[in-house]
């Protein structure tokens, strides 16, 4: 069936367009018959992270913003790879170069900008590269294996960045720049000083003043020629002097143009039907080279196709912050003081720290920060409300006080996110707005990370980290999670300085080691007690006895605490594998202890839910089975599949394989849950791929598969290794494991892990024998140490107490009591 | 209202491992016994204000207990749930006798004069 709805074209698959798309489908998902032409041949990418990707921070593929999913949920035509090349207006048709038109009723043009490419003799070489879209990012990183000396010209944000980048590839990199001093658009010449000081220290060289005349060169560049005569030795030249907005299709269809397409407040050009947005677009003499505006035009764009009501766009202020690690520049608003306008200077040689704030009429309408861009943001905020700061000047230059954020009172940065409108824009680079958060943050996320994985908001430039981290404390009150890798409100250590302190001191107890790292809560709180509790056990697996009192109650009476104070029991079924005299002896503990419920877990075995504290031990007692360990920051279940013991299509014997592997790693203490699946063949019907270590069989031989989640974050693994043997995927298990119990901070499961680590390192580690070997040995000593917490709390009086209740003195009368006294004499 | 006071012994220290605690059932009202890490023994309704958790199953630190549900902490001294949190539960007199017993102070309610 042909529908009525109207055709909406967009040129231009970047991240102004499809920004303004996705805001369009939000609104209102079934008005238009979406089509889309992108030149490039990729889904909408962000573009703000190919510095991440040069650098070796991200990988191509994870920084997809719309992967095709997208597009096919949303019901829209994708053109990739198809340039558009000529616009009909009267017919209101668009062609593109691969010969696909479409017709439209509505036009955006979101055709983004170019790199500048100097027109200088030599510039059409080999060699010779922009830095703007994938295609440049690949030809950096293949240039830098094959040649070792690169020449960037252009100090700006963008030309830094490609330097950084090219550093870190392992280049020599000379950066070149027309002016005195380095990003002399965002920062005074202080700052830029003492950047391009830092700079130096990291290994880059710098050109000033030099102005590039030809390059040099046969086929590729060779080297560069400049004004006054000098040369400079390079075979690779990345040009960064600037963006040219492209306009050259509008251009040609007879649309407005002058350095941009030019659009009114509500992003319409000259021609009825036609929008632009984003880098393409100049409004009000201005064509922004930043995403922060590109979102705010979106939003209104996206608004007028809805038909929802909706104030023009009037212009955006903007701000910077430089994306290389170890340095940190903030630049924003007006840094050069106009006329009449007061500029307040802190500058700090030892530390390397220099702030500017130009004020104008008691209001901020600049800032530059470096070495501590901490309050950058909030500074930002401010600019963008306009607010009075009389009085306050002293404290912004000097730096809030850190408890400004929580302590509310007028005017502080919390009263100031409170007021700030829902949709107002938090994160720049991934346009995630106030609301965006809010909801993250009702929706479960309580710590920075979450809400980043989530929303993506400080997740690219990190500049509004602070921001985000206060919505947090105002939003998810004690729930938020503040602490730096695992450590709390009682310490300012972070885990890695925690256990090398433990390892270098030898501190052997919980209480010791708050004491001699002066904890400045004498008995801790309930999540640095778990963790150091989980160290010391990890780190001295023959000495430390394990602290039951910086347990969670799960852990400490080893079943899952209910809501009722009631609590579950899931006894060990090995690889999910059972038999009818199990399964008869499961029933009739059910029976006797009358449990509430009997129900199937996900994790391939049997939970009784519901059973009383008192009866727990007794519970146990009559099951006669281990732990099953699914309340535990330890090894849960080892699913599996049947494999060849029955199935058509099974290579390998999966159940036999995971009972193995459930036997060799049950009661394994763990930074977080670990569970594990076996399937036999790559059908996976065991899910062995969103596990945290996942076996799959394949004809002659096992993949391992590791750091799969399927809980909040839904994360497959990735591949760690194919093995032949048998005893090989238990000593790969058994040595990714102990990698993982030794570094991982407590409470991080490994699908975070190995993200944060990065698979390559853990491959690197496992890959050498030796390593492999002692790891296996050292988990294999640390189990065969271990007991089953049921049948020691079954048979130890000094525990197994705790599970009753004291007996009610003689005086008063309590009905209840003489019921758990008549039970235990049944259990006993 | 009954005003009559009267102590009973409801155990031993011992009974209790430090940082630990054990429940009891007073005419119908659960109580949980907490006994500190510098010894104090401590009683209160074994009832988190939050949403009912069952405070004696939570970690102590200090004169705080958080509880095992969602990590409220309060405070075992005065029975009021520490910042942010908001609410109070209730808290009995204990006395520790030379040999180690531990004795309750029943008022009121506790005293289950009004029960029944
Ligand atoms: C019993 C069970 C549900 C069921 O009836 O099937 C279950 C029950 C709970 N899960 Fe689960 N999970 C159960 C299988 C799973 C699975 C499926 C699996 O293991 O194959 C998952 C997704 C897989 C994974 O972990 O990657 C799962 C992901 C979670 C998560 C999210 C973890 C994450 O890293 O994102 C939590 C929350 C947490 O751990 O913080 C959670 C937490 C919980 C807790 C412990 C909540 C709590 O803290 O009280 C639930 C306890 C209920 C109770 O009182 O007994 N449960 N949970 C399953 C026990 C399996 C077993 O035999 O041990
Ligand atoms: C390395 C790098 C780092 C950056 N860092 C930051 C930063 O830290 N902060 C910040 O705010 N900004 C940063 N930017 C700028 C930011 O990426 C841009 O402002 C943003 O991408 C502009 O979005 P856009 O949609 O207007 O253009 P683009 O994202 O460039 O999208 C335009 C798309 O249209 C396609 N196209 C063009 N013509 C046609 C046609 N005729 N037919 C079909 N398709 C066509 C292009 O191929 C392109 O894919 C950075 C840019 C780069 C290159
Ligand atoms: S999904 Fe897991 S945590 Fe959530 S209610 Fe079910 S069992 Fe409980
Ligand atoms: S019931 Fe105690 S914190 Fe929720």
């Amino acid at each position: 069936m042909k529908t009525t709805r109207k055709k909406l074209v967009l040129v231009g698959n970047g991240m102004a367009g499809v920004r303004t798309l996705e805001h369009l489908l939000k609104l209102n998902p079934d008005l238009y018959d979406i089509t889309i032409f992108g030149a490039e041949p990729h889904p909408n990418y962000n573009r703000i992270m190919l510095s991440s990707v040069l650098a070796g921070g991200a990988n191509l593929d994870e920084i997809v913003i719309n992967d095709l999913d997208w597009y096919r949920d949303n019901g829209i035509t994708l053109h990739m790879g198809q340039e558009v090349s000529k616009i009909d207006r009267n017919q209101r048709r668009v062609y593109a170069e691969g010969g696909i038109e479409a017709d439209y009723d509505e036009l955006i043009l979101a055709t983004g900008s170019n790199a500048f490419i100097l027109p200088i003799p030599g510039a059409d070489k080999e060699g010779v590269i922009g830095f703007r879209d994938i295609k440049d990012c690949r030809a950096m990183q293949e240039s830098s294996r094959k040649h070792k000396k690169a020449a960037v010209i252009g100090g700006g944000l963008l030309g830094l960045e490609a330097a950084r980048g090219l550093l870190n590839l392992g280049m020599d990199v000379t950066v070149i720049h027309i002016n005195e001093y380095l990003m002399e658009r965002q920062l005074d010449r202080p700052a830029s000083l003492m950047l391009q000081q830092e700079l130096e220290r990291q290994g880059m060289k710098f050109l000033l003043n030099k102005q590039t005349e030809a390059v040099l060169g046969q086929k590729r560049a060779k080297g560069l020629l400049f004004k006054d005569g000098s040369m400079l030795e390079a075979d690779l030249v990345v040009m960064a002097v600037g963006i040219r907005p492209n306009v050259a299709l509008a251009q040609r269809s007879g649309i407005a143009v002058e350095r941009g397409i030019v659009v009114d407040d509500y992003m319409r050009t000259n021609v009825p039907g036609i929008h632009a947005v984003g880098e393409c677009a100049q409004h009000r003499g201005i064509a922004y080279g930043l995403v922060a505006p590109l979102y705010e035009q979106g939003a209104v764009l996206a608004k007028r196709l809805a038909g929802v009501e909706t104030g023009g766009y009037e212009g955006s202020v903007t701000s910077t912050k430089l994306k290389v690690s170890g340095v940190d520049v903030f630049s924003g608003g007006v840094f050069v003081e106009p006329e009449g306008a007061r500029a307040l200077r802190y500058q700090d040689e030892i530390e390397g720290v220099y702030k500017k704030l130009v004020v104008l009429n008691d209001k901020l309408i600049g800032a530059v920060l470096f070495g501590e861009t901490g309050e950058g943001a909030s500074l930002f905020a401010m600019i963008k409300s306009g607010e009075n700061i009389a009085g306050r000047e002293k404290e912004l230059l000097l730096g809030l006080p850190a408890d400004a954020l929580s302590s509310g009172g007028g005017g502080g940065a919390s009263a100031r996110l409170e007021a700030m409108p829902e949709g107002e824009i938090v994160c720049g680079c991934n346009g995630v707005s106030k609301g965006d958060i809010v909801s993250a943050i009702e929706g479960g996320c309580t710590s920075l990370g979450q809400i980043k994985g989530c929303t993506k908001a400080s997740a690219s430039c990190g500049g509004c980290k602070p921001l985000v981290e206060g919505l947090l404390q105002i939003y998810a009150g004690d729930d938020v999670v503040t602490v730096k890798e695992g450590i709390c409100g009682c310490t300012s250590l972070s885990r890695d300085e925690i256990v090398a302190e433990i390892k270098r001191m030898g501190l052997k107890t919980v209480k010791e080691a708050m004491n001699v790292l002066e904890w400045n809560n004498p008995e801790g709180c309930s999540k640095c007690r778990p963790s150091l509790n989980y160290y010391l056990g990890m780190l001295f697996p023959a000495e430390y006895k394990d602290e039951k009192e910086s347990r969670f109650a799960n852990e400490r009476y080893h079943a899952n605490i209910q809501k009722d104070g009631t609590y579950s029991v899931i006894p060990r079924i090995y690889g999910g594998v059972t038999s009818p005299s199990e399964l008869k002896k499961i029933a009739e503990v059910a029976e006797k202890f009358d449990v509430p419920l009997v129900k199937f877990t996900g994790g391939q075995r049997l939970d009784l839910l519901g059973v009383k504290k008192e009866d727990l031990p007794g519970v146990w007692e009559a099951l006669d089975m281990p732990s099953g360990h699914g309340y535990g920051k330890a090894l849960r279940t080892v699913k599996t599949c049947v494999g060849s013991t029955f199935c058509r299509f099974g290579t390998q014997d999966a159940m036999g394989m995971g009972v193995r592997l459930e036997k060799a790693f049950e009661r394994m203490n763990a930074p977080a849950k670990v569970k594990l699946a076996v399937s036999g063949c790559p059908r996976n019907c065991a899910e062995a791929t969103v596990k945290d270590f996942g076996v799959v069989a394949i004809d002659g031989g096992w993949e391992l598969h590791v750091g799969g989640n399927a809980g909040v974050h839904v994360r497959a693994t990735e591949l760690l290794g194919v093995v032949k043997t048998d005893d090989e995927v238990e000593e790969w298990a058994s040595a990714f494991l102990q990698y993982y119990r030794e570094n991982a901070t407590w409470n991080e499961r490994t699908a975070p892990w190995v993200e944060r680590v990065g698979l390559e390192h853990i491959k690197a580690v496992l890959d050498n024998e030796q390593e492999r070997k002692a790891l296996h040995a050292r988990l294999r000593d640390t189990l065969d140490r271990t007991v089953d917490p049921w049948k020691q709390i079954v048979s130890e009086p000094e525990l197994r107490k705790n599970f009753e209740r004291l007996p009610a003195a003689a005086a008063v009368s309590a009905p209840e009591e003489r019921r758990s006294a008549d039970q235990e004499e049944e259990s006993a | 209202m009954n005003r009559e006071t009267a102590k009973v012994r409801v155990g031993r220290v011992d009974d209790i491992d430090p940082r630990g605690s054990r429940r009891l059932n007073v005419n119908g009202l659960e109580i949980a016994l907490f006994r500190l890490s510098d010894g104090d023994i401590l009683a209160v309704e074994n009832r988190c204000p939050h949403k009912g958790g069952v405070l004696s199953e939570g970690m102590v630190c200090g004169p705080v207990v958080h509880c095992p549900l969602h990590d409220w902490r309060i405070d075992l001294r005065s029975g009021e749930a520490l910042d942010p949190d908001k609410g109070c539960i209730e808290t009995f007199e204990t006395e520790v006798s030379a040999d180690g017993s531990i004795y309750l102070t029943l008022t009121g309610a506790l005293l289950g004069a009004d029960a029944s």
